[in-house]
């Protein structure tokens, strides 16, 4: 079985990549307008910070006023748990997820249809950049359910015609034996993972270079270009970038083209800026900043200049390509403390919800992320305090589980929980240094 | 009965043991026997020493997470059977045995002295008196340990 390396033709969805700039700043102006009155119309939130700065959906007069409006974060997805920032009735809505919040609640997110079949246009322009065709058949193992990578990967997938393997994620030997069986051309899964399979493939004897497999998308974690050339390497396939975030829509929200220069994001669809993270100032296209995406077409959860905290700039420079959508620089690092483990996005402070659940007083905890084999662990080693320990090691083995449980219920994860002695984790200046991240990427 | 413990919350690595003790030292508490039960990340460290309270208001001050509880110390015929006498008379009452260990040092002959932990000491302590099996008291222990 060897790898096709046929360019295939422009698919149709593609044609609003090329759109001539003027064109796709019209289109953005319009779709700006309309979401933002509708916005303004029926979430009370936006019309409550518009009504604060004295700005009606009028005054936005051209698309640089956009940065008159309001930042939405994180927070107040979060304050509005669950249905508070919807602007569609639930009887238009069809479809949830949710994300991790900066507590023990999940952000939930709401789809109409056609905000679904907005996000399957997305992601099949993604697939379709990335040379993606019909007759490809693509696994699909990014998780299926309340995360958006599964689900999106899939809907998109099956708009462009693939065929698609929905086996979501884990049971590596079960990835392999369909990979190797179906003649799987295409993967969608995290890069970490895609390295693990590429180890663990070669101990059950299978060598994925001699495989069909010729593009993995890969995305949901932050990685670099050491490990783009470690994957092509060890698998001969492509390996694209993809992002996205569920507050936006989900993956798709941008995807490298074959030319591998960084994601171009569908801007017809999500307006990007970047912005300085300290003073909120707008910076220009080139200079480093966070991120920040208003969603142009959302109906059922409209989202207006929401900050993503990915540090990134902004490319406008013609990619050899012809898209004319601007593209971000490869995101290394954050502006707030959340870590992205195993695509999974964890804030410390959900630990500290987790373990203020089993012990009533939050002890002192650390979390240590490590990358062992390719594959991201996780510590929380947590201090005995003297209220919390007992004399006996049933008692305290109880304990372990019930702390990895509640981390496990509010996260998603699965942690290794370490009880230590009391005062024995670093403190910096009385404070105790709450993650240490050992991840080389 | 009853006779007061230490437990001493330890990481199980190298070193871990020997600050306790060295601490103890220094303070000129001498421990009267102790027992070490352990996981693969952690231990708990059992100790009887004869100034409870001053070895734990030391270990505490140092950062130790330390607990006291009750243990009761029975002495055992040292011959077949010795052990299984006093279980014995503790079946049916649905005490359970959390752990035990035997003491060092000094004991009369022909007997061994053990430190139990019982579920509930107090109810042991009405079944033990009862079936008239003595138990230990903490001078008495010491005195036995002093020879």
């Amino acid at each position: 079985m060897s790898k096709n390396r046929d360019i295939p033709p422009l698919h149709p969805a593609s044609a609003m990549d090329f759109l001539p700039t003027a064109q796709l700043r019209d289109i953005q102006f319009t779709r700006l307008k309309n979401m933002v009155q509708r916005a303004f119309d029926r979430v009370a939130l936006f019309r409550k910070r518009m009504d604060e700065q004295r700005l009606k959906p009028s005054d936005l007069r051209t698309l640089d006023d956009i940065v008159k409006l309001p930042f939405t974060v994180k927070t107040d997805l979060r304050d509005a748990y669950p249905f508070g920032l919807c602007a569609s009735p639930m009887s238009e809505i069809v479809r949830f997820h949710a994300s991790s919040g900066t507590t023990g609640k999940p952000i939930v997110v709401a789809y109409t249809q056609e905000d679904l079949n907005d996000w399957s246009q997305a992601v099949l322009r993604s697939l379709a950049a990335c040379g993606v065709h019909s007759g490809d058949i693509v696994q699909v193992a990014y998780g299926y359910g309340l995360f958006t990578g599964g689900l999106g990967l899939h809907y998109g997938a099956e708009a462009l015609g693939a065929s698609v393997i929905p086996i979501s994620g884990g049971n590596t030997d079960r990835q392999i034996m369909l990979m190797k069986d179906f003649g799987v051309t295409v993967i969608c899964c995290t890069p970490s993972y895609f390295l693990h399979l590429i180890d663990h493939a070669a101990e059950m004897g299978v060598n994925l270079k001699e495989l069909p497999l010729r593009i993995g998308v890969f995305g949901a974690e932050p990685w670099t270009e050491d490990m783009r050339e470690r994957i092509e390497a060890g698998s001969d396939i492509k390996a694209y970038d993809i992002y996205g975030l569920s507050e936006i829509v989900g993956p798709g929200v941008a995807n490298e083209c074959v030319h591998q220069a960084g994601p171009h994001i569908f801007e017809d669809l999500f307006f990007p800026e970047v912005i300085d993270p300290k003073t909120l100032e707008p910076l220009p296209d080139g200079m480093e900043g966070e991120l920040v995406l208003t969603t142009l077409c959302k109906r059922a959860m409209p989202m207006i200049r929401y900050r993503t905290r990915d540090i990134t700039a902004l490319e406008a420079t013609r990619c050899a390509c012809g898209r004319t959508l601007r593209r971000i620089k490869r995101i290394g690092r954050r502006s707030d403390d959340m870590l992205i483990i195993r695509g999974v996005n964890l804030f410390p402070s959900q630990i500290e919800a987790a373990l203020l659940k089993v012990e009533g007083t939050l002890p002192h905890y650390q979390i240590v992320v490590d990358r062992q084999k390719d594959l991201d662990t996780l510590e929380v080693q947590v201090e005995v305090t003297p209220e919390a320990f007992s004399d006996t090691v049933g008692a305290m083995e109880q304990m372990q589980k019930r702390i990895g449980h509640s981390i496990e219920s509010i996260t998603g994860l699965r942690p290794a929980v370490k009880l230590v002695a009391p005062r024995s984790l670093q403190r910096s200046e009385g404070k105790a240094k709450r993650v240490l991240d050992k991840r080389i990427l | 009965m009853k006779i007061k413990q230490l437990s001493v919350f330890l990481e199980n690595k190298p070193g871990a043991l020997s600050a306790p003790c060295r601490l103890l030292a220094k303070a000129d508490i001498n421990i009267q026997t102790c027992s070490l039960a352990d996981t693969r990340e952690f231990g708990i460290l059992r100790l009887i020493v004869e100034d409870t309270d001053k070895a734990r208001r030391l270990l505490q001050r140092n950062g130790f997470a330390v607990k006291v509880t009750d243990v009761i110390a029975l002495e055992v015929d040292d011959k077949p059977g010795g052990l299984a006498a006093i279980l014995d008379a503790l079946e049916g009452t649905g005490i359970n045995v959390e752990y035990a260990y035997s003491l060092t040092g000094r004991t009369r002959s022909g007997h061994a002295l053990l430190l139990f932990r019982f579920s509930d000491p107090n109810t042991a302590l009405a079944v033990l008196k009862e079936r008239k099996i003595n138990t230990v008291g903490s001078e008495e222990l010491s005195r036995r340990l002093k020879g």
